[in-house]
């Protein structure tokens, strides 16, 4: 097997911040220490990306000194959190923008679905329109042409096809869109999470078609996603990438698993040493915080949560309260819930510990993270906590489909069908 | 390590590029998209309207009737004795074809970021397509200064073309060379720096009184002899005068002012491909 892709020492600089006031200097003085021959002033090596962190430089490194080859035929799913740098690494490979240092080398032709549907224009036709997507992708006009009912079958929008793509549905933009680009011949497909678009059925289509595209047409492909059971399936190889460096390289299953086990949300957080240096103030010290699967090694929807948190109180004789909200990936709280602790201004110094489960079926697949507030009276906060710790719900393939079905929640539902004649 | 064989990459990507790489032979594999994008702006100017490719022609007549009128009524500004109609037209189809050019390249990276930021394409395609865009409807124009010239011989107007008609494609291509060249140069800048986007903006309109769109060169020379050469400079000013000699048969024409034209034409269109070049590569990071 050859080589279809190499990465060397590839890393790449963004500037924080604001561009506006303040740049020509800055500009100046960069032309200034690059025409002495000197290094960069604003670009500090060796800095961390940790978006949680404030670092000491306004650049931040997306991408860290990245090492890795693709053989021919592989398909290789890049995973990591947001932030991680999988998209700046799409991007790098394919062309839209370029490393601060090192290099990247590819066999072929390549073909990137960052989005789809790039420079549809909305009055032009979905004839039209196919035309000019491909071209954009690449693809000479013989070509479109040659595959042209093929792409319009595919997209199965046969009927609208003359019509002004403005007048689409989503749905319909974006099949015609996918349709395009899956007809695209290269020798490496980049993929960004486009396919969490779409109706299920059409999911579907767009992995059978990608699956399709590296085991029986040989091609490379570089697939990004946070869907771990698309990974899993498509892929043949996994990335992890985590603030800007590569992590972990190795079989999809290995590497999803790792990603999964090292994911930066700490599912289990147990404090050693010191109480006061465990998370807290002066009122309140959290010493361990557990969640695990209510049943089996690891969380899906179907195997509930149970999580246990011990706290130390200092703070005797008041009304004690602890309220847990959980909130997904997108930031949106999903529940905001309670405990009084104690109701007769009779707390105690000490060792609490709450337990607590939420039942299998709730939760839909996903990331996860809670937010700790311990109040007085249920009034007067004493110590609060985003984002304290998180974990992640696996999806479940129900049926043939195992795409991620979407909603805040997915409850298990008892339908009840008849029929009348 | 080091490898045994090396082996043949048919693509690297590197920190740098060179400078005057034009990857013109990507270019030409993208001759398709180039096509498609100059149909796609001609389609999409008059998609949904009742005149249609009309307006192409609506916008000059009107501008050139209230040239007409004021400048050359009202204010009275000679023009050779030439028809005034045909004398306006002359300068303006060539000054909206660098201004159009020059006001849509220098703003190509931000309003094209969206395609530009997802999809890789030589950049250049872009550009060059506004270019050709609007050659389209130089053409459509020049279609009208033609009919126009033909009806005024016939109602006996005294105008003889000369040989300098012949320079047209030449004057053609130095106008697009000047739109684009400028525009790249500024649309490098406007990606960081959006101020120069309204500089542009409202220089572009007066630049043209610094052109000899409404008036001849030889009364600039006369009314204003010490500052004429200001005029004179703008290298837009040869290509007009040019124009009009050649097919009108007055105006200001000798070969040391277009050879100025041309050499700083060529200047600003080398400028512009290097910046433009060193801008393409990363321009999405600060766009």
């Amino acid at each position: 097997m050859s080589k279809a892709i190499k990465v060397e020492n590839l890393s790449k600089a963004y500037q924080l911040g604001d561009f506006g006031t303040g740049t020509i200097s800055r500009d100046l003085e960069r032309f200034w220490a690059r025409l002495r021959g000197k290094e960069d002033p604003f670009l500090k090596i060796g800095e961390v990306n940790d978006r949680t962190i404030k670092g000491e430089s306004d650049v931040v490194w997306s991408l860290n000194d990245i090492n890795f080859e693709v053989e021919q035929g592989d398909a290789v799913g890049i995973i990591g959190r947001n932030g991680a740098g999988k998209s700046t690494l799409l991007k790098i490979l394919s062309r839209v923008t370029s490393p601060t240092t090192g290099s990247v080398k590819l066999k072929g032709r390549i073909a990137s679905l960052l989005e789809v549907g790039t420079g549809f224009h909305p009055e032009l036709s979905g004839r039209e329109n196919i035309y000019l997507n491909g071209a954009i992708l690449g693809m000479r006009k013989a070509e479109i042409k040659q595959k042209f009912d093929e792409i319009v079958s595919f997209s199965g929008v046969e009927r609208y096809i003359d019509t002004p793509v403005k007048r689409y549905s989503s749905g319909m933009y974006v099949r015609l869109a996918f349709a395009v680009a899956a007809h695209l011949e290269s020798e490496i497909l980049i993929v960004d999470e486009v396919l969490a678009v779409g109706d299920a059925e059409f999911q579907k289509k767009c992995l059978g078609k990608m699956g399709q595209v590296s085991k029986s047409e040989g091609r490379t492909v570089l697939f990004v996603s946070h869907n771990m059971a698309a990974v899993k399936t498509l892929c043949n190889r996994g990335i992890v990438l985590a603030n800007g460096q590569l992590i972990y390289e190795n079989r999809q299953l290995e590497a999803v698993s790792f990603y999964q086990t090292n994911n930066n949300t700490r599912s289990t957080f147990e404090h050693h040493g010191d109480l006061s240096s465990a998370p807290g103030n002066e009122n309140i010290r959290v010493l361990k915080f557990i969640i695990r699967p209510l049943t089996g090694d690891s969380i899906s929807i179907s195997t509930g949560v149970s999580f246990e948190m011990i706290f130390f109180n200092q703070k005797a004789g008041i009304n004690l309260d602890a309220t847990f909200e959980l909130k997904n990936s997108d930031e949106i709280p999903v529940f905001h819930n309670g405990v009084l602790i104690s109701t007769n201004n009779n707390s105690k110094t000490g060792l609490y510990t709450i337990k607590c489960t939420i039942p299998p079926n709730l939760l839909n697949a996903g990331n996860y993270s809670f937010k700790l507030i311990f109040g007085e009276n249920q009034r007067y906060l004493l110590f609060g906590a985003d984002d304290f710790i998180g974990f992640e719900v696996e999806n479940e393939s129900r049926g043939s489909n195992s795409a991620l079905a979407p909603g805040v929640i997915h409850p298990k539902l008892d339908f009840n069908v008849s029929y009348q004649a | 390590m080091t490898d045994l064989h090396p082996e043949k990459w048919d693509i690297e990507i590197n920190a740098k590029g060179s400078l005057l790489d034009l990857k013109l032979k990507e270019v030409w594999h993208y001759r398709d998209l180039l096509v498609l994008l100059v149909r796609r702006d001609f389609i999409s100017f008059y998609k949904q309207t009742i005149l249609g490719p009309v307006w192409f022609f609506i916008q000059p007549v009107i501008t050139i009737l209230f040239y007409t009128l004021i400048f050359g009524n009202l204010a009275g500004i000679p023009v050779d004795g030439l028809p005034k109609p045909l004398f306006y037209l002359a300068g303006t189809i060539i000054w909206n074809y660098f201004a159009d050019c020059l006001n849509k390249t220098s703003t190509v990276f931000k309003d094209n970021a969206g395609i530009l930021g997802k999809v890789y394409f030589p950049r250049l395609i872009m550009p060059l397509s506004i270019v050709l865009s609007n050659l389209i409807r130089f053409a459509v124009q020049f279609l009208l200064f033609i009919i126009l010239y033909i009806i005024f011989i016939l109602k006996g107007e005294h105008i003889i073309p000369n040989i300098a008609a012949l320079l047209l494609p030449l004057l053609i291509i130095m106008i697009a060379s000047l739109g684009l060249g400028l525009g790249m140069i500024i649309s490098a800048v406007t990606t960081k720096y959006r101020d120069i986007a309204f500089i542009v903006a409202f220089g572009v309109p007066l630049l043209m009184y610094a052109t000899t769109v409404i008036y001849p060169l030889s009364v600039a020379q006369a009314k204003y002899p010490k500052y004429s050469w200001l005029i004179k400079f703008n290298p837009i000013t040869a290509i007009i005068e040019t124009f009009r000699y050649g097919f009108l048969g007055k105006g200001s024409f000798n070969w040391e002012l277009l050879a100025y034209s041309i050499v700083s034409t060529i200047v600003i269109l080398l400028t512009g491909i290097v910046i433009f070049n060193k801008v393409e590569k990363t321009f999405v990071d600060t766009v």
